[in-house]
């Protein structure tokens, strides 16, 4: 398991290179000049060549590129062309702000969904089986942005109970350590904050967990379903097992792999993809900045984002391939 | 599992009690009208916009967002009022001398940077340095304004400045390579803000992160694409100002959004409001709407150098088929004037005496076909895919622009690009027709004219991206730019919208007077026409 370990990640250099290489070449295959953008309209003709040679622009491709993978080897993830602030520096806020968040949804999707589709197995072809199924139906298919807007009209402007956007009462700001809100509240001892951040984080980690909420929702299902059919449970409950013990402890064990593997897609998912959510509900994440880098066309921006999310969503399967030794003894990787 | 099960509901329980704990005071709101309008110390005022700032360092940045809080940190040595009158700011007075090269400016005394330092003669050269001279050691960054207004930086053939030097604690000489009319406008121009040599010193290139200046307002923290956060100066040289303790500037990008978040009290002040949602604003009681003067105009350039845009009547006939009074009526909500001339009419020089092309069918055919087309042309008609200030659904605007074109034959075909993309393509002159507009950022019609229109900006990437080529025109600019009488360049500039109308490079669409939404409780809030809105005699009334 060891080399194993070693070996995947080994695999990522070539993988995260290859990307690297992609991603390179693709956002320069897009018109629009950076120099442009950056000066705006108001940009002369000299002022726009000057700061084109000056960003370096003007070098032929394959000098931008070693330059920017030589400084990748050296820890350094480049400036970005329209503030010049190193990206190192700049990017964690935006992670961390992403990362609170589809963690809180990704932690409401596995809870609601893996149940939902625990007993819609248990129960199935029931009212609850009919009913689960239909509203993961619906959850698949709604667009995010909708449902967004509709939870901020009916529990912000409505009912008045959660604010509509942000991650904090701005009145009474968190002291940021971590970035993280919720670990910064708990290290200043501010419970109060931390209620606020957490009222702060339920409509858009709502809204984000619904499709992977739906997807978990079905999977298990299909998955327990499959399990529940076979000798080993038909033996447990010959044994007069109660039904609950057979369901979560003998089923859900069986059944958790492909409901993992899910999960583990999921996550790395929601890491680039929450940029509807992000824009809603005003949140400074990782997916709108990069989403504004093009916009700008401010390369070093896109490429280093890029990178960053690939290498988690990378490791989140790798921990998620590990987690199936854990759970089933039968898989062995050598 | 049972204990897992227990930690899940003793946790929603712990939830349930901290939501209902902290939605008690959500739902108070001021907004009593009747309240005293003597202006009241304190309190904390959020904006709420849609995008951040990309750099604090005023003269290293060229967005509105940025612009909007460097304002009220940093002061001009002049400014532009609300009526866009220009005022002595940190200067007090100014004199020029019989060339009109060399421009003595006296400064304000007694006024200090935030971080405690002085202001004074020396602080402004110190600044100059650094803008204009690349050699200088402060000299980090792009600084794009500088080479924009002063023909490049020192050392370069054209550029303007011949010398800065401080005669005493309070005198500041600037000399000119050659007779620059609107120099004082120049001055205005909030990037050419005065910042704290000491701070520069300090911070080096960080200083787009920690400004300091004299403004109102001191930088306290800046969480990007969230909020920047600043506080009262407490030492601002005006009595009493500011009245605010505090300013924050929200990141709500969504416009639906940000008008729910002022609904709900989260923010107390929003601007990028949908045009058809001010309706909403208006029938809150606790709510006020007020309309940003307009400083823009968005217009349709024809590719002249393009056949058939080459030919003037092909031209004439596209400006009489638009019908902008329904465009404005039918996607501006009516916040916007319908556009006749190249610049609204809230700036000096407004030729109001031009007749604007009526809407005439009938005319438009007759005058398609003396230009050869009888049977109209197969054309494309561009536009950007995200709204502009000057035009805020960019494609509904292109789509009734279609069907106008159609009513005299034209079929003009339509394509939307993305604003990087559209810029570069337009700026190569691969258009036909493209929807496009401007922004003001100086009190002056050259700033309108000039950059759009002269034919010196002809030349790949262009800027006149009309491709506009009268040296008639554009010698008229260009005296203008020289020539101190204020009724001279007044004559000059009529002059120049007369041969603008006749030749019909554009069709002019609108003028917006962008809506913005404010909660009741705040006062004083004056919306400035160039977005350079001050927040120092801002104050709340709950």
């Amino acid at each position: 398991m060891l080399t194993y370990t070693i070996r995947r990640l080994l695999m990522l250099i070539p993988v995260l290179f290859g990307m690297t290489i992609v991603v390179f070449f693709i956002i320069r295959a897009i018109p629009g000049d950076p120099a442009q953008v950056i000066l705006g309209q108001q940009a002369t003709k000299e002022a726009m060549a000057q700061l084109t040679e000056k960003l370096g622009l003007n070098d032929p491709w394959y000098v931008q590129f070693f330059h920017y993978v030589k400084g990748l080897l050296s820890g350094d993830l480049g400036e970005s062309l329209r503030s010049s602030a190193p990206i190192k520096d700049e990017i964690w806020p935006y992670l961390a702000a992403t990362l609170e968040l589809s963690l809180v949804a990704m932690l409401i999707a596995i809870f609601i969904g893996v149940n939902a589709g625990i007993i819609s197995a248990w129960f199935q072809n029931s009212w609850f089986d009919y009913t689960a199924m239909i509203l993961a139906l619906i959850g698949i298919s709604i667009p995010v942005f909708w449902l967004g807007l509709m939870e901020q009209w009916a529990f912000s402007l409505e009912l008045g109970w959660l604010p509509s956007t942000g991650r904090e009462n701005v009145r009474d700001p968190v002291e940021v350590v971590t970035n993280l809100y919720l670990i910064d509240t708990l290290i200043a001892g501010r419970f109060d904050q931390f209620g606020e951040v957490i009222r702060h984080l339920i409509l858009p980690s709502l809204a984000l967990a619904t499709i992977p909420m739906a997807i978990i929702a079905r999977i298990t299902r299909s998955s327990m379903l499959e399990v529940m059919r076979s000798d080993y449970i038909r033996t447990a409950r010959a044994k007069g097992m109660r039904m609950f013990f057979v369901v979560y402890k003998h089923s859900l064990k069986n059944a958790v792999i492909p409901v993992l593997t899910v999960i583990g897609l999921q996550v790395g998912l929601l890491l680039g993809g929450a940029i509807l959510t992000e824009t809603i509900f005003g949140w400074p994440g990782i997916g709108r900045y990069i989403y504004e880098a093009i916009g700008f066309r401010d390369y070093p921006v896109i490429q280093s984002g890029i990178l960053i999310i690939a290498t988690i969503f990378i490791l989140i399967n790798l921990v998620v391939d590990l987690l199936y030794v854990a759970i089933d003894p039968r898989i062995k990787y050598n | 599992m049972k204990r897992k099960t227990s930690f899940f509901v003793s946790l929603l329980i712990v939830l349930t009690v901290v939501l209902a704990a902290c939605s008690g005071g959500n739902k108070e709101k001021a907004g009593d009208k009747s309240e005293t309008t003597e202006p009241k110390a304190g309190g904390t005022l959020i904006y709420g916009r849609g995008a951040d700032s990309i750099g604090l360092d005023p003269i290293n940045i060229t967005d509105g967002e940025s612009i909007r809080v460097t304002h009220n940190i940093f002061e001009t040595l002049f400014v532009y009022d609300d009526k866009l009158k220009l005022q002595p700011k940190l200067a007090e007075s100014s004199q020029v001398s019989e060339d009109g090269l060399t421009w003595t400016l006296t400064l304000k005394k007694g006024v200090k940077f935030q971080d405690g330092t002085d202001f004074n003669a020396d602080a402004v050269v110190f600044n100059f340095e650094r803008w204009m001279d690349p050699a200088n050691p402060y000299h980090k960054g792009d600084f794009p304004y500088y080479p924009f207004l002063y023909g490049g930086f020192k050392g370069d053939p054209n550029h303007k400045i011949a010398s800065v030097k401080a005669v005493d604690e309070s005198t500041v000489e600037i000399t000119l390579t050659e007779r620059t009319a609107p120099f004082l406008s120049y001055l205005a121009i909030p990037m050419f803000g005065i910042a704290s040599p000491d701070a520069i010193k300090k911070y080096g290139d960080k200083f787009y992160e920690n400004p300091v200046g004299t403004g109102p307002f001191k930088f306290e923290s800046w969480s990007r694409n969230d909020k920047v956060v600043l506080k009262k100066n407490e030492n601002y040289y005006v009595n009493g100002q500011p009245y605010l303790d505090e300013m924050i500037f929200r990141v709500i990008p969504d416009n639906s959004s940000r008008l729910t978040a002022l609904q709900s009290g989260e923010v107390d002040i929003i601007d990028g409001l949908n045009p058809d949602d001010a309706d909403t604003i208006k029938a809150n009681s606790q709510l006020s709407l007020i309309k940003r003067p307009s400083f823009n105009t968005g217009f349709m350039v024809f590719n002249t150098q393009m056949a058939p845009f080459d030919n003037v009547k092909v031209r004439q006939a596209i400006n009489m088929a638009i019908n902008k009074k329904e465009l404005i009526d039918a996607f501006y909500n009516g916040y916007a004037e319908v556009a006749k001339n190249p610049f609204p009419s809230s700036l000096w020089g407004y030729n109001d005496k031009i007749e604007d092309y009526q809407y005439d069918v009938e005319a438009a055919k007759k005058l398609l076909a003396e230009a050869g087309f009888p049977n109209g042309f197969k054309t494309e008609l561009w536009t950007m895919s995200n709204p502009r200030p000057y035009l805020p659904q960019p494609l509904k605007i292109a789509e009734a622009m279609q069907a106008n074109l159609k009513a005299i034959g034209i079929d003009a075909e339509i394509k939307t690009y993305e604003w990087a993309t559209y810029l570069q393509k337009t700026g190569e002159g691969e258009h036909p027709m493209a929807l496009y507009g401007w922004t003001g950022v100086m009190a002056d019609p050259d700033n309108f004219l000039f950059p759009n229109l002269s034919n010196t900006n002809i030349e790949k990437p262009a800027s006149n991206r009309a491709f506009y080529n009268n040296e008639e025109f554009t010698m008229l600019l260009q005296q203008a730019r020289t020539t101190f009488d204020q009724d001279e360049r007044i004559k000059l500039y009529q002059q120049a919208q007369e041969i603008f109308h006749q030749d019909a490079p554009w069709v002019t669409i609108g003028h917006t007077t962008p809506p913005m939404g404010l909660a009741g409780y705040v006062k004083g809030f004056k919306a400035h026409p160039m977005e350079n809105d001050n927040f120092a005699e801002v104050y709340l009334t709950n």
